[in-house]
């Protein structure tokens, strides 16, 4: 083995090391002040949120696909809320198909939804953007 | 390796292109028309048939090349030489059973792996195969690895490990905190493209040293240095994907950090590269060359959106918005895309001992190319419509904003029928050209 493969070793080795380091905090890091728990209707929910491919359309933090609109706070918005939510996974709308899910179904995915709304905001419109480029978004439950 | 084993990955990548551009191109079409097979593939099951096959396209093509580059151009035995057709059968039974999981929806996946999760197990195995294949050979055979053998000895073992990071949602102690198991979810994502970015990166490096007749492209300094960066970027820089989520601090400006050297990599090595080429060398490849010239454009394209939205405060505006999305195809198709037609344009020079010149596939060249930037384009203005209807207006209905998008998405539709035709071309002569090689 020649010095420039070793040395090759060495830097990987290092770099590993730094990411399973890093790799520890994230997975065992609290989140945030107030960590929240899904409960077991939530988690229903959730599965049912995978299993219809739910994430294909809409998004949460901004994340998942276009065509549908962001759902993280659609549980707290004015004129929104549970019954908002069953009218569409009653009737569908657009590309949206119509679901046939029992009322213990709907209920867990707004659950689900309530739950997502209580981790944060998004858009997170009172965030502060510092004149050097960082953000400094508004956290839920903020003193 | 004497089996067809590299060429038949290839076929098969080509084959998964060919029908991932159709699901896009249908998923478009319900853009526009939402009633359009929504009864039989709705949009929430069109999308994860277009993402798969794309990702199948790349994961194949890749494999495929390294294979080929192994066995075929550097003459080394593989060390397992049953390996990569075991390989190939596993991940051939897989991909079936990806399609029938989505057919008759079994879906409890998440974005990206909406299939059931029970079948991560033999796309690791494929990968382990690979990986167990690949040391041994090169170990044995290659001292002083150029870069690309680094790239791709990495590239194999962070796809396993961040595959099953995908996976730790299936964990209760992760999926029951929502924050955590998000964060954790777009981490993997991150670098699960990263490490597919290794192997194709890495094929680029190849074809370049090859172009050129001089290993010295992949054993500079700098190159190993760029690397290491992108290593670094591989591990510690998905974050900025997920500024938004109300993860800890640290993470947050950690990847503020480490996202700034993002691309800069890949650009200064084909720059350095493209500076010394010689006319001939230029001719030799003709096909190859102008694909790795078409990667070099989106590179720089590429860089400048990524190092843009890398900015928290930009990032803030085009988060959840097209924007993101243009990044994702540009990086995609523009380059990934290109530098594996380049790859695939080379191995069939090889194959037939003749260039395919430029002059055969001008036409479609240029449409892939135009077609591409005028498709970005149209999602880059959808994506700022988005972001000011996000932040700048009060109250205003989703749907009002979709209809006010109608005409982008007709002109997006429109270049995305051109980019299909000119993708469907060229992966149809380069599927007819490998098909006949294997029947022969």
């Amino acid at each position: 083995m020649n010095n420039k493969t070793k040395n090759s070793i060495i830097v990987i080795t290092v770099l590993v090391l730094i990411f399973c380091v890093y790799n520890f905090f994230i997975y065992t890091s609290k989140e945030s002040e107030h960590p929240i728990e899904l409960s077991s209707e939530a988690l229903l929910g959730q599965k049912l949120w995978q299993k219809n491919n739910c994430w294909s359309c809409h998004q949460i933090y901004g994340l998942g696909g276009y065509l549908g609109p962001d759902l993280t706070n659609v549980y707290s918005a004015p004129n929104k809320g549970s019954n908002y939510i069953k009218a569409f996974l009653n009737s569908g709308v657009k590309s949206m198909p119509k679901f046939d899910f029992s009322e213990e179904e709907k209920n867990a995915l707004v659950a689900f939804l309530q739950q997502i709304d209580s981790t944060g905001y998004y858009p997170n419109t009172e965030a502060d953007i510092k004149p050097y480029g960082w953000v400094e978004i508004k956290y839920k439950n903020e003193k | 390796m004497k089996s067809k084993a590299s060429l038949l990955f290839i076929t098969f990548a080509l084959v998964a292109l060919l029908f991932g551009i159709l699901f896009g191109l249908f998923a478009t079409v319900q853009y526009i028309d939402p009633d359009f097979l929504k009864e039989y593939v709705p949009f929430s099951k069109m999308r994860p048939f277009h993402v798969t096959s794309i990702i199948s396209w790349i994961i194949l093509c890749a494999t495929g090349s390294i294979y080929f580059f192994i066995s075929k151009v550097e003459k080394i035995p593989f060390s397992l030489p049953k390996l990569p057709m075991i390989h190939l059968i596993v991940f051939f039974l897989t991909g079936i059973g990806i399609y029938i999981s989505y057919i008759t929806g079994n879906m409890e996946g998440r974005e990206y792996f909406a299939f059931t999760p029970i079948l991560l197990a033999p796309i690791l195995i494929g990968w382990v195969l690979f990986g167990i294949n690949y040391f041994i050979t090169i170990r044995k055979n290659i001292i002083n690895w150029p870069v690309y053998y680094w790239m791709w000895g990495t590239g194999i073992i962070f796809m396993i490990y961040h595959l099953c990071e995908a996976h730790l949602w299936l964990i209760p102690s992760f999926r029951e905190h929502f924050i955590k198991d998000m964060s954790v979810q777009w981490k993997s994502y991150g670098s699960f493209v990263g490490s597919w970015n290794m192997l194709v990166y890495g094929i680029g490096i190849y074809i370049m040293s090859k172009i050129k007749k001089d290993e010295s492209v992949a054993r500079k300094k700098t190159v190993f240095f760029f690397y290491f960066l992108g290593l670094i970027n591989l591990m510690l820089g998905w974050a900025h994907h997920t500024y938004i989520i109300p993860t800890e601090p640290w993470i947050r400006s950690l990847s503020y950090v480490v996202s700034m050297t993002e691309w800069i990599v890949l650009v200064h090595i084909i720059y350095s590269w493209k500076k010394s080429l010689s006319l001939k060398n230029k001719q030799d490849n003709c096909m190859a060359y102008k694909f790795l010239m078409a990667a070099d454009f989106w590179v720089f394209l590429n860089i400048i959106l990524a190092l843009l939205v890398s900015i928290p405060a930009i990032n803030f505006f085009t988060h959840g918005t097209h924007i993101t999305v243009a990044h994702s195809m540009g990086t995609t198709i523009g380059i990934n895309t290109t530098i594996l037609f380049a790859s695939v344009f080379f191995i069939v020079s090889k194959i037939r001992n003749e260039i395919l010149t430029f002059k055969n596939f001008k036409i479609s060249y240029y449409l892939f190319n135009v077609s591409l930037l005028l498709f970005l384009s149209a999602l880059f203005y959808a994506g700022v419509k988005r972001s000011n209807w996000m932040y700048f207006t009060k109250d205003l209905p989703f749907s009002e904003l979709q209809d006010s998008l109608y005409s982008t998405y007709i002109v997006f539709l429109i270049f995305g029928v051109c980019l299909v035709v000119a993708i469907s071309y060229l992966a149809t002569v380069l599927l007819k050209i490998v098909y006949n090689t294997l029947k022969a």
